[in-house]
């Protein structure tokens, strides 16, 4: 009777388990489903190569470059914000400060990652913008400038926290040597300490780039909704998140193409996230590896 | 000799960069909330807390998201919590080294890096329209509960995995079985760490945005919800509704909403900090 | 505690002959006083070894000479610790300038994850050198130097990781010489290896000490009569007694230095 128990539970905790891979499958069917049915009408070679997305007008193009490209370009400049402040902070954490600053600091750090999305969106809009037209004229009032760098905000903890974790991994025999050999600080850690902790840093960085690049309330609320092919970033762009969530508050009918372009958008959003996700999974078990 | 003067003076150099760093998040961070308390702190008062949502903004108030978001909460915490801690026990404690441990591993890895309006496409997918559950509750709940899942489950096993060793050898050398001494010594001995981890996905939920618009949650509710098949709107939604509009009424009003709402973020940060600190000791 | 009437003399001719001095040394960690106030004078080209039971500051006294205790929290320090006569704890003191003349080997091999090449030119490095030429020349001269080049040099562009740990410790010596101090610390130097690579790194000393001032504290006593010329006996941060290492080990005058000499305690 134990026995039977005992099995029931194990087999009721493995289905739990089992769970998580149903919802991976789940998103991979749904998106797949309508993606496939939205191909059957779009070519998909128009669909890579066209440079106008408008799928909401009279005259249609479904080309995801206008999406795409706003969507990389507030990504870079988020990370190209967040890499070097959150790399210093972490360098500075576990090589200059105080050991006790370190418990104090990290999950104050945290809390820029708690804030509401929402929050940083009005944020960037009310705040940020009205701040850089000040010295930028022509920046319009939605824009991937702004959007970006509230973005790299949101995502400093995520570099710096993993940076952090990966330097303070390091042993410390490696900082003794480097200093007996009359390094400074800064030597030792850019030439030492860097080198050593380099693939925890890699996956922290692309931790931070999966995630500026799935981000959406900052961008669709501080970026604007117009899809535009440019690397411009003082005009109104459009995201792929803003996208879906632009088609998500309108009256779209179930079933018809408009509908199936936001599975269209998030299908090409969930190849790229889960391509860096898997990259820096692959890279923490080697990392995790090689310490242990 | 120069050389090394010069070396002296970029280290020096680099440490006040660092500091300049450490701080500039935190500064900006408080810049913006100083600013939002300044601009929307007047407008709060029980009316504002207590009052429907009005196309007039001095009207308006925040009930129905408010309620919303409890409602939201509740239904995704009874959703996640016994499946994201049934997994992870299968997962620290019964799993053997193979194929599909590594698999569920990687996965789960994987799910807590998808973006949250990918959630929002399944759930719209499955939830609103197949299981037919409309734009209600409790469709914004399983999808909520499916995107807090894997934080759930990774923050339980860490915290299973805190509980020392020779707690699981005595129960066995007692006799028990491997679920009595699962549910009679690791989960209390854990609890404090479960709940911490619970309560941090929670303050992740409660700030989502996306993937409850993309179900179709409204962005205008007359009225609160009063069973889980109701449509609804929650706090974040209501905030992203009056940003979007071009009164500055509403902009105040924002300003109003998003104090309350991070107030209710970082209590709940806060009672996780507190439930960490404190079981981390017990633990001890 | 040696030879007090002698210091007050200054004298360039004991200045050369005495490379490290210290005087009324005391150390703290917070509120642990680590060593209790050691004046001691160490000669130069000779190999003095640091011995004593674990915990008794010998260590923590090597590190005083090239102030990597600076990096500890709560240390403290009183008295003068001085290097051909200049106080190296003054306040203009260079310190990154000082660690180029006093080099460094610690207890386990730690080889940067570089190269092999990239390990000894890397003080090289640091102080800005960069011609290629000159870079070559030092790394070979210094892994010559440790009986190691014919070894490596074939592998040069090798992570040093690869190495074996006997290796690895004369690759770190080698890695301390190229940036050409005066004075060479070891702290427990061939701790983490075997017997083999133990006498290697032993015979090595032998080597530098024509050139070098070595500094060796040790746990191991045949090591300390096998290497050192002078032997210093450490005890509760406590210089016990200081001697040439032959009549220290045949004739102590302590009582505390014979008993742990002989193994009765430590």
């Amino acid at each position: 009777m134990r026995r039977i128990k005992e099995l029931v539970i194990e087999k009721a905790l493995l289905t739990s388990a089992l769970i998580t891979v149903a919802i991976t499958a789940g998103i991979i069917l749904v998106l797949s489903f309508e993606a496939f049915a939205f191909f059957r009408e779009v070519s998909i070679v128009d669909f890579f190569t066209d440079t106008e997305w408008t799928p909401l007008f009279s005259n249609k193009h479904y080309g995801i470059l206008p999406l795409l490209s706003g969507t990389l370009l507030t990504s870079f400049i988020a990370v190209a914000f967040a890499v070097p402040v959150g790399l210093s902070i972490s360098i500075y954490i576990s090589e200059y400060a105080p050991r006790s600053f370190r418990t104090s600091i990290k999950p104050a750090l945290e809390l820029l990652a708690a804030v509401p999305t929402v929050v940083y969106g009005f944020f960037a809009l009310t705040v940020v913008t009205p701040f850089l037209q000040s010295f930028i004229p022509g920046l319009s009032g939605f824009n991937a400038l702004s959007a970006g760098l509230v973005m790299g905000i949101m995502i400093i903890p995520f570099v710096s926290s993993l940076s952090e974790d990966a330097l303070h991994a390091v042993p410390d025999s490696l900082r003794e040597a480097s200093f007996g050999m009359g390094s400074t600080k800064l030597q030792n850690a850019f030439r030492v300490m860097v080198p050593a902790a380099s693939s925890g840093i890699v996956v922290s960085v692309i931790l931070a780039i999966s995630r500026a690049i799935g981000e959406t309330m900052i961008v669709a609320i501080a970026a604007g909704q117009q899809p535009r092919l440019t690397l411009d970033p003082t005009v109104p762009v459009e995201t792929i998140t803003a996208y879906i969530v632009q088609v998500s508050l309108g009256d779209v009918q179930h079933g018809s193409l408009e509908y199936r372009t936001i599975f269209a958008a998030g299908i090409t959003l969930f190849v790229f996230t889960f391509l860096l996700n898997t990259v820096s999974y692959r890279i923490r078990k080697k990392f995790q590896e090689k310490y242990e | 000799m120069n050389n090394i003067k010069k070396n002296r003076w970029k280290d020096q150099a680099f440490k006040f960069w660092g500091i300049f760093c450490t701080l500039l998040g935190l500064v900006l961070l408080a810049i913006f909330i100083g600013s939002i308390i300044v601009d929307g702190v007047q407008r709060i008062d029980w009316d504002f807390l207590t009052s429907l949502p009005s196309r007039k903004a001095d009207r308006a108030g925040i009930y129905t998201a408010l309620m919303g978001s409890v409602w939201v909460l509740v239904l995704t915490t009874i959703i996640a919590l016994p499946v994201g801690i049934a997994a992870a026990i299968y997962l620290e404690e019964y799993a053997k080294k193979n194929r599909l441990s590594s698999l569920l591993e990687v996965n789960i890895s994987n799910l807590a890096g998808v973006p949250s309006i990918i959630y929002g496409l399944l759930g719209l997918e499955i939830f609103v329209r197949i299981m037919q559950m409309g734009a209600s509750v409790l469709a914004g709940s399983f999808t909520l509960a499916l995107l807090i899942l894997p934080i759930v489950i990774v923050s339980t096993r860490e915290a299973i995995k805190a509980v020392p060793k020779s707690i699981r050898d005595a129960s066995f050398a007692l006799g028990a079985s491997k679920w009595q001494t699962v549910s009679r010594q690791l989960l209390p001995a854990s609890f404090g760490g479960i709940l911490t981890g619970v309560i941090l996905a929670l303050s992740r939920a409660v700030g989502e945005t996306a993937p409850l618009i993309v179900i179709g949650a409204l962005t205008y509710v007359p009225f609160a919800p009063k069973s889980p098949m109701d449509e609804f709107s929650v706090l974040p939604i209501q905030i992203f509704n009056w940003i979007s509009r071009p009164q500055h009424g509403f902009e105040v009003n924002a300003a109003a909403a998003i104090i309350i709402l991070l107030l209710i973020t970082f209590m709940m940060n806060g009672i996780a900090v507190y439930f960490r600190n404190k079981w981390q000791r017990k633990l001890k | 505690m040696v030879k007090e009437k002698k210091e007050n003399i200054i004298d360039s001719n004991l200045q050369r002959k005495h490379k490290l001095r210290t005087k009324g040394v005391k150390v703290w960690y917070d509120d642990f006083m680590a060593i209790k106030g050691i004046d001691m004078n160490i000669k130069a080209n000779k190999v003095t070894a640091f011995i004593g039971p674990s915990g008794c500051g010998k260590s923590t006294f090597l590190r005083l000479f090239n102030r990597m205790n600076d990096y500890v929290d709560g240390f403290r320090l009183e008295g003068e610790v001085t290097i051909d006569g200049e106080n190296i704890y003054k306040k203009k003191v260079n310190v990154e300038q000082l660690r180029k003349q006093v080099g460094m080997v610690f207890q386990k091999p730690n080889p940067f994850p570089k190269s092999i090449f990239e390990n000894v030119a890397y003080g090289l490095k640091i102080q800005g050198l960069k011609d290629k030429k000159f870079l070559q020349e030092k790394v070979e001269r210094s892994l010559k130097r440790v009986a190691l080049w014919d070894e490596v040099k074939d592998d040069l562009n090798k992570s040093a990781l690869a190495l074996s740990g006997g290796q690895q410790q004369r690759l770190c010596i080698a890695r301390a010489l190229a940036v050409e101090p005066s004075i060479i610390l070891m702290d427990e130097p061939t701790s983490a290896l075997d017997p083999l690579s133990t006498s290697k790194i032993e015979e090595l000393i032998y080597e530098l000490k024509k050139d070098y001032t070595i500094v060796i504290v040790t746990h191991n006593m045949q090591q300390a009569s096998r290497v050192s010329d002078y032997t210093a006996f450490f005890y509760l941060g406590e210089l016990i007694e200081y001697d040439k290492t032959k009549k220290l080990f045949t004739n102590p005058e302590k009582k505390q230095t014979e008993n742990y000499i002989t193994g009765r305690f430590g």
